[in-house]
């Protein structure tokens, strides 16, 4: 995955530092909880939220149960309708395949070579950015937030709004002192009003997308029978990614997949209402192959891997990859809301990223193995999900994998337990997680496997933890 | 799981990379049984089936993500076009092939059709609105769709203008639901879905309408049954 997150350090340290940071805590308390509550409201809309649910769990669970079936039945409409389908295995393959495409792109000089990116998932999993930088071929993020978090050489801290960390007078400040030195410098006199700052980026981003000869994206669903690739959106940068440069390249999960165009009508609904409680997201595009006369001329598929087989092989865990990224689960989980989308050392945060990252990566650094353990395992996350995950299933699972791994004293069990005491440490998090459990405690796991988990779980149901005591115990054990 | 990989036209460095994946998919799956295909016990339409709850409800879901919906007869069509340009002080107006020329009758804005050379990027960036007409409209979702047909022009001119007027036929382009617009669309072309006009709520959640595709989203629906010569979409219900 992405050298950017190398030598992260694990989930409590990164945690602790988003915990004094009052700015950072106050922006993501207030998006959290105002799109939760709003999602509530777009999901009441739906008398048949459950079978809609239900029938999205049961496509994902179909089809990657033949995965291999659809992958290539993917490939042949892709290919019928124009498209150039490529197979890689890891984010190495994935970026050597889009620099080598985008470098046989027209003539020009090959000094000054620029894609336009519209937000995608996969992409900053492979570190494409920086693969692609170093093959001197400058990538522009444009997406609003991802341009405010590449114009201030950050990372993203949550997957809907990546750039929720910032407020708008920071926001500000990055587009005067950084436009300028990428393109269009940003307007004399930007104030901090969201018009404002909206309107800046969209004389930024303009030249660049009226000029682009490159587009790269990911993808939200591919269509195995149809070979149709679906992009949703809000502010119409992925329309001008996928429909201006002669030649587009999606660079897409091989978990995207679903068999056929009707099943668009379960993850149409369901999506957006999860993510950004809307009804129906501003744009959604959707293009098969190539089309003569409309949009690129040439059209790149590349398919990737990169951990996505080892996930599939775990039974418990592969249910991971039923995820839409919606980031429901991340808007109300109480670890993500104290701790911070950056703590979780990956792109994918909040509870997603705890069971996703582990998967995809393995569990050999201490970032990925003290994952499983940030959690109080009040399964609001699986309540939410629109693909009904059970993430605290997968959680506790993959904390019995890491202790096999590790073992007493090893050093990724000593990861392990701070990132549980850090759990424990913060009795908001647990009184927050206990309050939802009350409505879950059917899912909940008897008791907590893992490293010192005999000490602490042996004979007690987890809802009932006394935080007190247990606070107590680790501020002693802890190393 | 042992479906036969035929080989395809990828490109030869990733075949071996295509042949690994599938052979780890296929050893994930070995013990894992086929799931059944899903079972689709929700709803076809949250809507009762009445074209007047219908129509009403695509002007109340446009409204509320704030596209202007306007409603008017066939007749008056012209002269409310001609009203809106002249409002957004527009100079010129890109107009896709196909577009009954009727619509464009009652103004005298300039009128640059996308036909014989097409316009470029830049053109499009120094016009200031586009007409179009749609493949049909999702009531319960507000949306409007689009898939390149006569009336409706390729993806690029309805992206780069800042105005988009769009008119939706009530009597036969609208429909209630998602699952009741999906057999109507056709996969193979290009669709563009539209949900009033672009938007970001990236900076503190407040909802900004308008980055980078059109800021102003116009619906027209037009309530009298076709005109002669007034057809402006495609094979949508046909
Ligand atoms: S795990 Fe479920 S709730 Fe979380 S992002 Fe994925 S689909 Fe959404």
């Amino acid at each position: 995955m992405s050298g950017t997150y190398l030598g992260m350090p694990a989930f409590p340290e990164a945690a602790h530092e988003a915990v004094r940071n009052d700015t950072l805590r106050a922006n993501l308390r207030h998006a959290t909880h105002t799109i939760r509550d709003k999602r509530a409201v777009a999901v009441a809309e739906l008398d048949d939220w459950t079978e809609l649910r239900e029938a999205g769990k049961q496509i994902k669970e179909h089809t990657l149960s033949r995965l291999d079936h659809y992958l290539v039945q993917l490939e042949e409409s892709v290919t019928a309708a124009g498209g150039t389908v490529h197979w890689a295995a890891d984010a190495e393959e994935a970026n050597r395949i889009v620099a080598d495409l985008v470098k046989a792109t027209g003539e020009g000089d090959t000094e000054k070579r620029e894609v336009v990116k519209v937000k995608s998932m996969a992409t900053q999993e492979i570190g494409l950015n920086e693969a692609l930088e170093a093959e001197g071929i400058a990538a522009y993020e444009t997406d609003l937030a991802e341009l405010i978090v590449q114009l201030g050489e950050d990372r993203p801290s949550h997957i809907l709004v990546p750039a929720i960390h910032r407020n708008r007078g920071e926001i500000r400040d990055i587009f005067r002192s950084e436009m300028e030195k990428w393109g269009r410098a940003a307007p004399e006199n930007l104030t901090d009003s969201p018009a404002e700052l909206a309107e800046a980026a969209r004389l930024h981003l303009r030249e660049k997308f009226l000029r682009a000869e490159v587009g790269i994206s990911g993808a939200n669903f591919m269509v195995a029978e149809t070979g149709t690739m679906v992009v949703v959106e809000s502010e119409g940068n992925g329309r001008m990614c996928l429909t201006l440069p002669e030649t587009l390249i999606s660079v897409v999960g091989i978990e995207k997949i679903v068999p056929t165009w009707r099943d668009l009508e379960v993850f149409l609904q369901t999506l957006p209402r999860s993510s950004t409680a809307e009804r129906m997201n501003p744009y959604t595009s959707m293009w098969t192959g190539t089309t003569d006369a409309d949009g690129p001329k040439a059209f790149h598929l590349v398919l990737l891997d990169n951990g996505r087989t080892d996930t599939l092989a775990d039974e418990v865990g592969r249910q991971a990859l039923r995820c839409i990224r919606c980031s429901a689960c991340l808007n109300v989980c109480p670890v993500y809301e104290r701790a911070g989308g950056h703590a979780y050392g990956s792109v994918y945060p909040g509870p997603i990223g705890a069971i996703l990252t582990p998967q995809l990566r393995g569990t050999a650094s201490e970032i990925d193995a003290s994952l499983p353990y940030a959690s109080s395992l009040c399964g609001a996350c699986y309540d939410v999900c629109p693909v009904a995950i059970d993430i605290p299933e997968v959680l506790v699972h993959l904390r019995e994998k890491v202790a096999e791994q590790g073992g007493p004293g090893h050093r990724l069990e000593k990861a392990a337990i701070k990132a549980a005491g850090w759990v424990l440490d913060h009795p908001a998090v647990l009184a927050a997680g206990e309050r939802v459990a009350a409505k879950t405690r059917r899912l909940h796991p008897k008791k907590l496997p893992g490293p010192g988990a005999s000490q602490w779980t042996d004979s007690r149901d987890l809802p009932e933890m006394p935080a007190e005591p247990f606070r107590d115990w680790w501020k002693k054990n802890r190393t | 799981m042992t479906s036969p990989s035929t080989p395809r036209p990828t490109s030869s460095s990733t075949s071996s990379s295509r042949e690994r994946i599938l052979g780890r998919v296929r050893a994930a799956l070995a013990d894992a049984p086929t799931a059944p295909p899903a079972a689709r016990d929700y709803l076809t339409s949250h809507t009762a089936d009445d074209p007047t709850v219908i129509l009403d409800l695509l002007h109340e879901n446009l409204a509320d993500y704030r596209a202007l919906v306007h409603r008017t007869e066939e007749r008056e069509l012209p002269s409310l076009i001609a009203d809106l340009l002249t409002k957004h002080g527009a100079g010129s107006v890109a107009v896709p092939p196909g577009l009954p020329a009727s619509w464009l009758s009652g103004t005298a804005v300039e009128q640059r059709h996308d036909e014989g050379a097409p316009l470029t990027p830049y053109d499009l960036d120094a016009t200031d609105a586009v007409i179009t007409g749609c493949a049909l409209a999702i009531a319960e979702t507000g949306t409007i769709v689009l898939d390149g047909g006569p009336g409706q022009g390729r993806r690029a001119l309805t992206l780069v203008p800042d105005v988009h007027i769009c008119v939706v036929r009530a009597a036969d382009q609208v429909v209630a639901s998602v699952p009741l617009a999906m057999p109507r669309l056709d996969p193979a072309r290009p669709l563009t879905w539209i949900s009033g006009p672009s938007a970001t709520s990236d900076i503190e959640l407040d909802r900004v309408e308008g980055v980078h595709g059109p800021r102003t989203l116009h619906v027209v629906l037009v309530t009298e049954t076709s005109a002669p010569g007034g057809r402006g979409g495609t094979a949508a219900g046909s």
